[in-house]
This record gives C-alpha cells, structure tokens and sequence, in this order.
C-alpha cells in the first residue's frame, strides 16, 4: 500500500514537474548487472555483486576510490598519520545522517571495525582490518585507529567496500534493508529481477544528479544484448558479450567504453601436482600458450597480454610477456627434457565466467598441439571453490584474480597455487613495513620478476572492462579500480 | 466411493513422504559447502565455521531433516542461504510470475490445439489432415529453448515489438506484463500445442469409432453432428488428462525458457538454488512442485472415478 | 508384407543421415574438431566448409557430425537403462496383478513421474557433476517408468488371455510365462515407446548441454553448440542454424519412424486383419 502511495504520488510530481519543464533531462537510470547479490551488506559476505550495488551509493567508508583508482577521503574529511605509522587519527564529517535518521558519528566507526575484526566476523575481508589493535573514540567527530605494526595500504584499505560505515541500530537487517550514509536510499527489491534505489535528500554531501536507479540482473549474456539493443536498458557496465560489441559501437545510440580492471587473470598452476612441481614442466606450459589467440578468441580482442601478476597500466608494471612468448617448439622439447617426451594428461577446471571457459577450450587445445591432455571441467563457483580453490584438487585452471595490488598471495605457501619460496615471502614481509615511495617500487618490480622467472602461473591478461552505455549518459566509470558502480557521478545530458 | 478415496489418500501421503526422503537425501548429498560459497576465495576459516553455525548446516542428517518436514507443516519453508529472506516468500512471488505463464502457454496452446486437432480429425486423410500432421510432427521436433531463441531474434532485436525478456511486475500494469509474457509463452506453447493437437485428433478418431457414435450415424445424424453431440464430449477427458500432465511441466519445466527469458519465476529460481548451493530452497521448492503434481493427479483420479464407476477397482 | 508406410519411409531416411554421419565421423570428418583457428572464425558456408566455420574456427559440418554421435549415444543408452530395468519391472508387476507388489511399482512409477524431469536431471548433474556418462544416468531414469508402465499395460491385457490362464493352470511359473509368451507380444509395443523414447531423449540431451551439463568440451554437442551460438546470434545466425536443424530433422526423422512403425505393428490393426 505504501508503495502504491508512493508511485501515485511520484507519477504526479513527474506529471506536474514536466508541465512546469518542457524538456528535462532524465533523472533516472536502468543499469544491467550479470550477477545478482546474494544480500546487500557488504561486510558480511564476499560477493562483488553487493558492492556493485551499494559502494558509493549506498554506503560509505572512511576513504573511498575514485573513478581513476586514486584514493579519497569520504566520511574522514581529513587524517593525521603518527611518526612511527602505527596510529591512524581521522576527522570525520560532522552532520552526517544514516538513512533512518540516526546521526552518524566516532561511535560508528568504533562499532564498524570492532565488528569487522572480531573473532566471530564473517566479513570476507577480515585480513584488511587484522593489524587493528584498538579504535578509540576521542570525541564524537574524531577516531584513533592503532595498528600493531606499520601498514603502507591502510588508507586504501579504508577504501574497500567491506570497511564502510554501518550503524549498529540497524545493521540487523542490512542484508536486506540496508542503512548507509550513501547519496542513495534502498528503496526495493524484488529477487531475481531488480534492485531500486531512490535519492536521499538528506544527504550530507555534493547533491547528485539521478533521483532513482534500477539495478536489473541478466546473467545471460544473449538476454543481455538482447535487453541492450531493445533500449530495456540504460547502462551495463561489465557487459558480458564482448562478441556483440562491434554491433554497439556501429550504433550511435549507443557507446562502448573500454577500461581496465584489477583483474590479472591467469592460468593458475597447481605447483604441488606431480608434473607442474617440476620447473622445466611449467616453463613448458608458458612457451606452448599463444595469449593473443586467447585474447582474440575468448575476449574478442580486449584485454592486454601480461607477464607476470601485476596490472599493465600500474606504474610500477615490468613487461615479462618474452619469459613467456609463444613457441611450441621449445615446448615440446622442454616437456622431452623433463622426462615427457609423449605429454601426459591433467585436468583444467573451469569456473562459470566465459573468459575462463572460452579461454579454456582455447588453451586445451593449444596445450593439446604440445602433447599435453588437458580434461576439461566446467564447474559451479561452489563446486570451484571446494575442489579447486580449498581442496586443491585440480592440475590447471583459469581465474581472474580482481582485487587490487594483490601479488602477495604468492607469498602464501598454502594458497591454492602453492608456491612456496621463502625468498618471496621475506621481499613481501619488507614491502609490508617500506613506506617510502621508490625503495616499494623496486621491491615491486622485483617480486613480478620473481614469479616470472619461476613460471607460478601461466599469466594470461589483464581483463577488460567494456561497458555499453546509453550515449546521453556521462559520468559512467571507464575502469574498475575496485568492484563499484558508482552513480554519484552519473547524469543524463539532453 | 467413501473407502476408494480414502485407499487413495493413504497411498497420496504415503507417496509424498516417500517423495520427502527421496529429495531430502539426494539433495543433501550435492558437493559444495553454500557458506564457502557466500563468503568467497578470500574468507577465512573460522569466518566460514561461523556461518555455518549461524545458517544451521551442523547438525546430523536426522535431526535436519526433521526440522525441514515440522516447518513445512505449518508453512515454514525455512529462511534461503543466499537471499536470507524466508523461502515462502520467495516462492510466492516467483509464483505470481509461473503460475500465469503456465496458465498463458496452456491457454494459447489449447487455442490453436482444439481446432486444429478437429479439423484434422473430420477431414481424415484428406490433404489437409496431412499438412497438420506433417506441421505437427515438425512442432514436437522443435526445441523450445531453440524457438525461443529465434524468436527473440526476430520481435525483440529486428522487430522492436516484444522487450527481450525480463517482468516489470505485476504493479506496472496488467498488461504490460502479459505483454512481458508473451514471447515466453508462445515458445513454450509451440510443442505443447503440436502434442495436444495430435492428442485431440487421435482422442476423436478413437471415440469416433465406438459403437455408440456408430449407431448415432444410423440413426441419420450427420459426421459433425456426430462428434458435436456425441464424440467430443468423450474424446476430451484423455485430452484433460493431458493438460493436466502439461501443467506440471509448465510450471518446473519452463527452466530454460525462463533463463532465456530472464524471468524470475520457480524454475529459475530452482536453477540458482542449485548453483549457489541453496540447499534449502531447493528442497522446498522441488518438494512444493511434486506436491502439486501428486495433489492434482489425487483430484483427477477422484474426479474419474466419480464419473466412471469402473474405474475403481484398480 | 505390407507395404511400407510413408512416414516410415522418410522418417527412416532422415534418421539414417544423421545416424551414418555419426558412424562415418568415428573415422572420418572433414576437419578435425578438436583443433580451434581463431583467424578462420564466422566463416559463411563454403566449399571448403559445407557448413561454415564457428567462433574458433572449427569447422561445422564435422561438428555437426561428431554431435551426432553424441546425441544418438546419450539417447540409445538412456532409453537402453529405460528399457533393461523398466521393462521387467512392468511385467513382474502385470504377474502380480492384485498383488500389493503390483501396487507398490505401480506407486513407485507415480512418483518418479510426480517429480519434475528436468530439474531432477540438472540437479543429478550438479551431485554427480556434468558429463556424458551422468547425462545418460538422468534422463534414462525416467525412462524407466515410462517403460514399466508400457510394458504392465500391455503384459495386462495379454494375461487375461485364454491360452496364457491355461499356461497358469497347468503350472508353469509367471516368470517363464513373461519371458516366453509376454514379452514377445509386447515387443511391438517396447520398439513402438523406444523410438519415441528415443526421440525424447535426443531432446533431453540437447536440453542439459545447453545448459551444460552434458558432455564437455571440446567433444561437440548439439546443445551446446546452441547455447554457445546464442549470442552471436546476430552477426553468424549459421551457428545457430545447424544445431537446430540438426536436433529438429532428427527427432522428426525418430517421431515419423515411430509413427510408420505403429502403423505396421499396431495390434488392433493386426487383429482386424485377421
């Protein structure tokens, strides 16, 4: 009844709005999604899809990621950092209101991170809030955060959708009601179809151009290009059918973006398997895979090639691609040197996403010219999750690792891949505690050469981020420096 | 009749405790741990032990599957994993969205079953019967998912005429969302209305050649008149019969269809139980379809028996 | 014997293309298909490529053919489990008519029928994992009681005939009754219900590799060549074309065969002719 109130009363603002106007802009958007989020908190579980709906919008952290990936303050206007790097003191906002009316204030902060970090948390991310060891509150517009030892990314951490600021009266229900600081207001959901948010006019910062958005989930990529050409659609940022795109950008109605991800995907490599623990085996993988062919195929041209686990349009990015170029030749004979002149057989276990099951089929076959047969298995994220990424049971697979600046995974013995190199651990341990700028940059360059050198991973290519948006839309982000989709910038032009 | 319907009552509870079991153990068997699941590649352990608890996944199979029966006796179908929202909720909405699919694909099938089925019946044999025959038989042969694909193609990227999917929700307006509708229900229909078609046609042909329709030609009443009068009435119950096994496959069996579509109505929501490890949704959605099947064919046995006297003694 | 009907006819040669495209693929097939060439992707039907070229290159026509094998397989050995466990199931219920036993298949056969096939199957697949083998699993289930039903239905009218009462009587066991004298008068009607089983099981398997839960890559499938196809739709509609056409003129070539079939061993035709 009460939407019903709402929607009568909507229709004549509009009606009486439009009278006054003869011709305004549209204040509302349709944004396609692949993925529908399980819930709406983005603390308390690991699915991208929330944030894709709520950063931003909804919810906000203490410092926030910009368009060009660079960091921002957000509900902190301001902080200080001590000498030693252990205390964190921010200023934050003052006046600044959750969507229910509560103010919001050091005490939130307090109770966002002690949640986030306690022992029964079920926040994905709990690394990111480990090294706290106290939050104080000084007084209610300022807070100090103490870390156990020095942490050169704590501000970006600040910045992941999984640190924003949630109100203890009503993070009960936020899986389904969710109560940010955010420009926008969760007005409804109906599962399986969509998600609507509406503006929130009493929001403490800059006013926003949209008044509403619609979130609409179509994991098919043909109902997808479907849905986009018949106009049902506005935007679709991380458009699954990179196959379609020529036919949307010949149509000036429409724009094709294409931008950069955090995602470095790769061939993962189970380094404990019987035949990929071998060196010269893995050099062997490298040399036999033709990335361009893969790029061309799978992705239809978009992403670029990479060489070792680090995204090509960082800085401090080192082109490895000719430790890896293609020769099958070289291949072979490698394989001949470690004691398989005949190939042997392994598995590759594909998850969902079309870049790894096309990519897939492409690199059996082209493992398949060098003598190596690789079964393949197109598998469920659960099923993934629990052979592959738990269980390590598996010789190969293809996963795009998104998170940013994540290299030091390598420094984990016990992640799925299994590298186990003490060298590397101790470079990651020192690049942890290295604050100053260029000393972390060779330490950067370095660790890629590493995990070049050893062949961990076949590394494949950053992925793309190609969205279709409507070509009176502008502000839509180009690249994807973390899971978002931010519409505080978003407006329609006339 | 009394002692009839009660035999079959018993055996109807008897089937749909079977059918508890039997859903109940297949599905707690499926591979995948649905907390590993929600809280993805970089969650901890004891983060993932902490759900667990938290969602009831602890606990031996007995005691489970307990719990899951006494719910569903007073309508609590327990809380989804993924969603966290409780389940009759979500089946109630995605019914609003099968149900009338159902009753749409049903409704333009029997439309153009009917009377085609007729006329290919009173012109047997003649060159007309043979191109329904022969259309029929190439319907039947049709995939739905294939058909639906084409016709997404042709009204929704060349025509324009047809949105590609999706349900703006019954609050939009009535018939905006039939018009929503429509393209699933017509790619549904196409088999549905070639079987029932060749059902009809064969029912009349059948009961066209009982004695009691034989001895109406004697007495001077014409062909039509014949299968208006007589054999129509008869020729239909088998046709119910087959309706009412369509409406079941409807209702679940429109799964791809509706991933084709984009609708989120009971098959997809099946569908992402089953991929997300939503075991619970799962197991009372599969179990609510097979109560209805067992409920409707229960009603349909009565029914018949009622009418026909023969019919019961098994 | 009489003449051949129609349907047979043309339903038996347009399942004998796709059926010798499978045999002859087991030695030869224009192109290999295991072998992808990204440059020579999208390409229209050709000479060179009868068919024309999917989204890596490989040639069509040879998937088509190789899909053949796939779909016939899957669908033979599905209504084979239907036929091998269904079938002396329903017999053994027609010998104990009455019998609570006939009472609990018949039951049993109800419920495997309340539930919903294709669901079922998926969630099979999902247990078991996708693959050829756990596709013939799923749907050959549920051809189980399609044939217990045929077979108790038919074996029901055959039991009540005077000659087999006399067998009864004179002592000989119900088992041998059912093998010697039931089960080849029902012959007709088992190879009547397996083409058409047959036919519904070539859906079946296109059904779960479209949503890919049957065989895996790279061997080729009908289905899945489909669902691969869907969203290129428009730029190389012949992708989607093929498959298609090829599931669509198989089926009909099975339903016309099932239909010819009926005609010359329906037994009330028989009994008339008599």
């Amino acid at each position: 009844m009460n939407f019903f109130v709402k929607k009568v009363a909507t229709t004549t603002a509009i009606l009486l709005s439009s009278a006054v106007i003869s011709h305004a802009a549209q204040t509302d958007i349709t944004i396609g999604m692949q993925l529908e989020p399980p819930n709406l908190d983005p603390t308390g579980g690991a699915a991208g899809a929330i944030d894709q709906v709520v950063y931003a919008n909804i919810f906000e952290g203490l410092t926030r990621y910009q368009a060009d990936g660079s960091i921002a303050p957000a509900l902190a206007k301001s902080w200080d950092i001590s000498d030693d790097g252990l205390s964190y003191t921010f200023h934050l906002h003052e006046g600044v209101k959750f969507h229910d009316g509560s103010s919001m204030d050091a005490e939130d902060v307090k109770f966002s991170l002690d949640r986030a970090r306690a022992e029964d948390s079920t926040n994905a991310q709990k690394a990111l809030f480990a090294g706290i060891t106290s939050v104080d509150i000084i007084d209610a517009t300022t807070v100090k955060i103490t870390l156990s030892s020095p942490n050169g990314g704590f501000i970006t951490n600040m910045a992941w959708g999984d640190a924003v600021i949630v109100a203890p009266e009503s993070i009960e229900n936020a899986a389904t009601n969710p109560v940010g600081t955010g420009p926008f207001v969760f007005s409804n959901w109906v599962q399986g179809d969509r998600i609507e948010i509406t503006r929130n006019d009493n929001y403490w910062g800059n006013s926003i151009a949209l008044e509403s958005a619609t979130f609409k989930f179509i994991s098919d990529p043909t109902a997808a290009f479907a849905a986009m050409m018949a106009g049902d659609l506005d935007a679709f940022p991380g458009y699954p059918a990179p196959e379609t795109l020529p036919q949307f950008a010949a149509d000036p109605r429409f724009t094709v973006i294409g931008g950069n991800t955090e995602g470095e995907t790769i061939l993962s490599t189970n380094n404990k398997d019987e035949h990929f623990s071998k060196l010269k085996v893995r050099k062997a993988l490298a040399h036999a895979i033709n990335r361009q062919e893969i790029i061309d195929g799978a992705m239809f041209g978009y992403g670029k090639p990479i060489g070792t686990h680090f995204a090509p349009h960082h800085p401090d990015y080192v082109d490895l691609t000719g430790n890896s170029n293609y020769d099958p030749e070289l291949s072979k004979k490698l394989l001949t040197e470690a004691g398989y002149p005949n190939g042997f057989e392994t598995t590759l276990k594909l998850p969902p996403p079309s870049y790894a099951r096309r990519g897939g089929e492409i690199i059996a076959a082209q493992l398949r010219a060098v003598g190596i047969k690789a079964e393949i298995s197109n598998l469920e994220w659960a099923d993934w999750l629990k052979q592959v990424f738990k269980g390590k049971d598996y010789g190969l697979t293809i996963v795009s690792h998104t998170e940013p600046m994540d290299i030091g995974i390598y420094a984990r013995p016990t992640y799925y891949f299994q590298y186990d190199n003490p060298d590397f651990q101790q470079l990651m341990k020192d690049l942890t505690a290295e604050s100053d700028p260029s000393l972390r940059s060779e330490m950067l360059k370095k660790a890629q050469r590493i995990i070049s050198e050893d062949y961990v991973n076949g590394y494949l290519f950053q992925l793309a981020r190609t969205s279709v948006i409507n070509s009176k839309i502008k502000g839509m982000w180009e690249n994807s420096p973390t899971q978002a989709t931010d519409l505080t910038g978003v407006s329609w032009t006339d | 009749m009394l002692q009839f319907a009660l035999t079959r009552f018993i055996s109807l509870s008897l089937s749909l405790i079977a059918a508890s079991v039997v859903i109940f153990t297949v599905i707690e068997i499926i591979p995948g741990d649905p907390a590993s699941f929600m809280l993805g590649i970089n969650a901890q352990p004891d983060t993932i032990a902490a759900l667990r608890e938290q969602l009831g996944l602890d606990g031996s199979l007995m005691s489970r599957y307990i719990n899951w029966i006494s719910g569903m006796l007073v309508g609590d179908f327990g809380i989804s994993y993924t969603y966290k929202v409780p389940v009759s909720e979500l089946v109630l909405a995605r019914v609003w969205i099968s149900l009338p699919l159902a009753i749409y694909a049903l409704a333009i099938s029997t439309l153009i079953a009917f009377p085609v089925g007729l006329i290919a019946a009173a012109k047997r044999g003649k060159s007309i019967d043979i191109t329904i025959m022969g259309t029929t038989q190439l319907g039947i042969a049709i995939p739905n998912f294939w058909f639906a694909m084409i016709l997404v193609l042709i009204f929704s990227i060349n025509l324009r005429w047809f949105s590609a999917g999706g349900f703006p929700g019954w609050e939009e307006g009535f018939l905006l969302s039939i018009k929503s509708l429509t393209l699933p229900a017509v790619a549904l229909a196409l088999p549905q209305a070639s079987i029932l078609a060749r059902i009809m046609r064969s029912s009349i042909l059948d009961t066209l050649d009982q004695d009691y329709v034989r001895t109406a030609r004697a007495k001077g009443l014409s062909q039509r008149q014949a299968i208006w009068r007589h054999a129509l009435k008869n020729a239909l119950i088998p046709v119910l019969t087959i309706i009412g096994m369509q409406f079941s496959f409807l209702m679940a069996g429109a799964i791809i269809i509706e991933n084709v579509f984009f609708l989120p109505g009971l098959g997809r929501l099946i569908f992402q139980g089953i991929t997300q490890r939503d075991l619970i949704v799962v197991e009372s959605v599969v179990m609510l379809l097979v109560f209805a099947v067992i409920i409707v064919t229960f009603i349909v046995d009565l029914t018949y028996a009622a009418v026909d006297p023969r019919l019961r003694k098994r | 014997m009489t003449n051949f009907p129609r349907t047979l006819i043309f339903g038996g040669i347009l399942f004998s293309i796709f059926l010798l495209g499978a045999l002859v693929s087991f030695i030869w097939t224009p192109a290999d298909v295991e072998i992808l060439q990204i440059t020579a992707r999208f390409k229209l039907p050709s000479t060179a490529h009868w068919f024309g070229t999917d989204h890596f290159g490989r040639d069509i026509f040879s998937m088509i053919m190789v899909g053949a094998r796939t779909s016939i397989a899957v669908a033979v050995v599905a209504v084979g489990i239907g036929i091998a466990l269904g079938v002396p199931l329903g017999l053994w219920a027609a010998a104990n008519h009455g019998h609570w036993l006939d009472d609990l298949i018949m039951r049993g056969n109800d419920l495997v029928f309340a539930f919903p096939s294709l669901i079922i199957a998926i969630l099979i697949t999902a247990v078991f994992g996708p693959s050829a083998f756990n596709a013939i699993i799923a749907i050959g289930i549920f051809n189980i009681p399609v044939f217990a039903r045929i077979s108790r239905g038919g074996a029901l009218s055959i039991w009540t005939l005077d000659y087999i009462l006399s067998a009864r009587v004179a002592g000989k066991r119900a088992f041998r009754i059912s093998a010697e004298h039931i089960l080849p008068n029902i012959a007709n009607l088992l190879i009547v219900q397996g083409t058409i089983q047959f036919s519904l099981g070539i859906l079946a398997e296109a059904a779960l590799s479209y949503v890919g839960l049957g065989v895996q890559p790279p061997t080729p499938s009908w289905g899945r060549m489909l669902a691969d196809s869907q969203t290129m739709i428009s730029i190389a509609p012949h992708l989607a074309f093929f498959p298609g056409f090829a599931i669509i003129l198989t089926v009909l070539g099975l339903n016309l065969m099932g239909d010819g079939l009926r005609d010359i061993l329906d037994p009330r035709i028989r009994r008339t002719q008599r």
